[in-house]
Parts: structure tokens; sequence; C-alpha cells
């Protein structure tokens, strides 16, 4: 969504402003934003995420990494914290690792996964847990179930 | 009328309602804050595709009266996001409004599941299901490694939001609730006020959320914050008895002095309103008023909301019609 106001910008913030007893709803950017609330910086998460960002690299180093489906540009990803489409992730990959660390604290994913073929849905945290038990098992010396938990692990990954 | 609050689940008496909510995204559309009117209405003819027609229906935002979006928001059947790009955005909803499947919010797809009390395995099975249904026509953006891919950071990985909204009175009267707060935070919890700004809580409502969506499955998240609930709810119930106890004619007296205001009022604000119906709630639970129940008390919260009095009246109201107008609900309401 562009900025209602320069029609250049992303638009992120959303603006309600009562004129004259009517009230106006508007999506601008930053910049348009600015000319009305007198919000230099606003405490967002999207602030909070570009200083987090620029932390790691520094403002002197533009970046030229940028989209090449929806052709977002890393620095416009680091001005307004979110992404364009799903192939941003893969075009910033070499900068996003310690952003996602800081906010989640991890940063691989656990839990379910989309799997059309099969109506049951394959967890790779399943896959985790049978893993453990196969090494409980070898470490026990239970070879027969060792064996089982083998094959279900070989089978999961072969879906 | 609020469907969803039926009165299922757990805790009733501290638990007012449970939310599980999932982000998804379309692996070959552009993200809703960078797409266009045209492949916006792609992904709203997708997703509303991918549902089955029998069990929900879909409304895009622009074709819906100001009154009646605002309305819905305050019935908690969408987010105040979906209303910022109403040229673009929609939803689908169960005919029972506890499942909502919103698109084009800050994610192309949104699904919520609602339930009143303590409910949140249920409701996750609910949005489960709901995700393999959209999943089996849609294709989602999603990473190996990071899982479920969003558009805000914040949000990936499962790209599950689990919430309950808790009535803990006793706890805020003692000052025990700061205590708690600092412990909540220490388990990777979200807490907020659910009515009234920054930090204080009108009417005592706090609603409880994960923090982080990454790193951790769904059902540890949801576990995690069930766990959490049962026991502020064991905490609150003890400290309602002690208070009790210790000086019964003084909380009898603050009940039965909310009870009558709101049975006799004949002009009041949102925030009195809270605040009393909040002490009501306490009269029930604590088994000094018997003639309401505490379903229909909840409901009250969000039936004396701006849009939801609106709406009741088909008509916009000044400030002081509103004020009327809720006085009379809360009369016709309250036994």
């Amino acid at each position: 969504m562009l900025c209602n106001e320069c029609g250049k910008n992303v638009a992120s913030i959303h603006l309600t402003r009562i004129v004259n007893s009517q009230k106006i709803e508007e999506n601008l950017c930053e910049t348009c934003a600015k000319k009305y609330t007198g919000l230099n910086n606003p405490f967002t998460v999207q602030n909070i995420m570009s200083g987090f960002l620029s932390d790691y690299h520094k403002p002197e180093t533009q970046s030229t990494l940028s989209c090449p489906e929806c052709h977002m540009t890393y620095d416009e990803f680091r001005k307004y914290g979110k992404f364009g489409c799903s192939h941003c992730y893969n075009a910033f990959k070499s900068r996003l690792s310690p952003l996602i660390r800081n906010i989640h604290g991890h940063d691989s994913h656990i839990g379910k996964t989309p799997n059309k073929d099969d109506g049951e849905m394959k967890t790779s945290e399943e896959l985790t847990m049978l893993k453990n038990q196969l090494k409980e098992a070898i470490e026990l010396e239970e070879y027969e179930k060792a064996a089982e938990l083998r094959d279900k692990i070989k089978d999961m990954e072969n879906r | 009328m609020i469907l969803w609050m039926r009165n299922s689940g757990e805790f009733r008496d501290v638990v007012v309602s449970s939310r599980i909510r999932l982000a998804r995204n379309l692996d070959n559309y552009k993200f809703p804050n960078r797409i266009g009117v045209d492949e916006a209405k792609l992904v709203y003819d997708d997703v509303t595709k991918s549902l089955d027609k029998k069990k929900y229906l879909d409304f895009k935002i622009k074709d819906i009266p100001i009154i009646e979006r605002k309305m819905l928001v305050e019935k908690h059947i969408i987010s105040p996001a979906l209303l910022y790009t109403p040229n673009i955005s929609g939803f689908a909803m169960s005919e029972q409004e506890d499942e909502t499947i919103m698109i084009n919010e800050e994610d192309h797809i949104r699904i919520q599941v609602l339930d009143s009390g303590l409910s949140l395995k249920k409701s996750w099975e609910k949005a489960d299901e709901l995700d393999n249904q959209l999943g089996n026509s849609l294709k989602y953006a999603y990473d190996e490694k990071i899982g479920y891919l969003t558009s805000c950071p914040t949000n990936l990985g499962t790209g599950l939001r689990a919430s309950v909204m808790l009535h803990l009175p006793a706890m805020e009267m003692t000052k025990e609730i700061n205590k708690v707060l600092a412990t909540i935070a220490q388990f990777g919890l979200a807490v907020r006020g659910v009515y009234g700004e920054g930090t204080k809580a009108l009417g005592s409502l706090y609603q409880i959320s994960n923090q982080s969506t990454l790193g951790d499955s769904e059902e540890t998240i949801i576990k995690k914050i069930d766990h959490v609930t049962r026991q502020i709810a064991d905490k609150e119930r003890i400290i309602r008895e002690n208070i009790f106890k210790k000086s019964a004619i003084s909380f009898e007296d603050k009940i039965f002095r909310a009870y009558g205001i709101l049975k006799n009022t004949r002009v009041i604000s949102t925030d009195e309103a809270v605040r009393l119906i909040s002490f009501l709630k306490l009269g029930i639970t604590s088994g000094l008023i018997t003639d309401n129940n505490i379903n229909d008390i909840d409901k009250l919260f969000i039936e004396i909301q701006p849009a939801s009095l609106q709406f009741m009246s088909r008509k916009e109201m000044s400030d002081m019609e509103r004020d009327i107008k809720r006085a009379e609900v809360i009369r016709n309401k309250i036994n």
C-alpha cells in the first residue's frame, strides 16, 4: 500500500485526523505523517527494529541488496520493518539472522509445516523427538526399538 | 448479540475468553503492505475459494457500513488493523462468529478462533484444522528453517499468537498483580490491559499472550499459556477469598454499590460502566449476586462500546446520546 499523500513511499502509518469536525483516515508514509503528527520518532516496532539493524550494519555502509520479486531494497526493509513479499527473506538472508535472534531468541522454527500430500501433518518437532528417542534406545541397547524408530524417521523424512 | 461467547470453556470466574491467531501468507503474491488493488483481489478470491462456502460467509470491508465495521472490532471478530486498508481487506467467518479468516490485514491470511473461558487447546485444534483446509489448496509462504513467512518478522515461525483475557480484581486490590506480571514476563509472555490507555487496565481485565512465535512448537506455546493461566486463576481465587474473609462488609459494600448504580443509572460513560461491571462480576463469582449470569455480564463489556450502541439504535449518536443509551442497555440487561 503506497502513501495516500505522496504516492511514492510505502505507507507505514495509519492516521486518523479530525479537521473541522470531519474525520479523515489516511495511510501515510513516515515522511508525510510527520507533517501532521509532530511525532518525530514514534515508539513503534518498526523503529525499534531499525535500531537493532543499524547496530549490526553501520549506517554508512549502504546496502545494495534488493528483492528480485517485489523490488524492495534492504534499506527500505530496514526503515519500515516489514517485508514486501515472501522472496524478500531469501534476498536478505545474509543479514537477517541477528535480527531474528534478537526478536525471538531463536532462529529455527519448530512446529507445524505445510504438507499437503498426506492428511496428517508432519512436524519437525515430532521428528526431533523421534531422533532423541532413537539415541536413547541405542544408548540403552534396545536395538529392536531403535530399528523401529529408525524406519519411522526414514519414513517421515521421505514423505 | 455476541454469538461466540457461549459460556463454554473452563475457569469462567477468572478467564473471560481465549483466542488463537495464525498468520499465513501466500507464496505467489506481494504482502499486503506492498500489494496493488488488483493483486489484492486475487488473494481475496483464492482464499475465499478454498473455504467451505456452506460454513463460511465472506465480506469485503468496503461493502460494510462504517458503524458495523467498528462493531465487528468491538466484538473481537476482526482486528482494528483490518479496517486500515478497506479497499483491499476482507474476511470470512463461521456462522457462530467464533472462527474468522481475515484477508489482507498485515498478512494475506489471519486465522482467528475465539471462545469464552479458558479454551486454548480446543481453539487451537479448530484453528489447526482450518489452517490444514486452507493449506490444501493454497501455497503458503514457508521456509524450512524459519517457518511460516510473515510480513513482520515478529510473527515468523509458527505465526501463532495465543491469548487469554483475565479478570483479576483481587490481585489488583492487593497489588499482588505487579509481582505476577513481572513473573509472567520472565516466561516470555506479554501482558497488557484490555481497556484503557497505557499501563492502566480498566475493569481489571488483562490480556496475556506469547511474545515470541519462533523456536517453540504450537503445542508448547499453548501449554505454557494454559499452565500460567491456571496458576494465576488459582491465585486470584485465593486472594478473593482472603479479602472476603478479612473485610467482608466493605467488600460487600463495594459490590452492592456498583450493583445499585448499574441497576439505576440513567447516564453513564464507558469508563465508569466498565469499572462497575467489573465489581458486579466479582459479586457474581463470590456468590453475593445470584440473579445474573457471568456470561451475560461478560457480553455486556462489549455491548456498551460506542459502535455496538449505535448499531443497536441504527443511527450515529453524540457522546451524550450514547451515555444515555448505554445506561438503558445496562438497566435492561442486569437482573
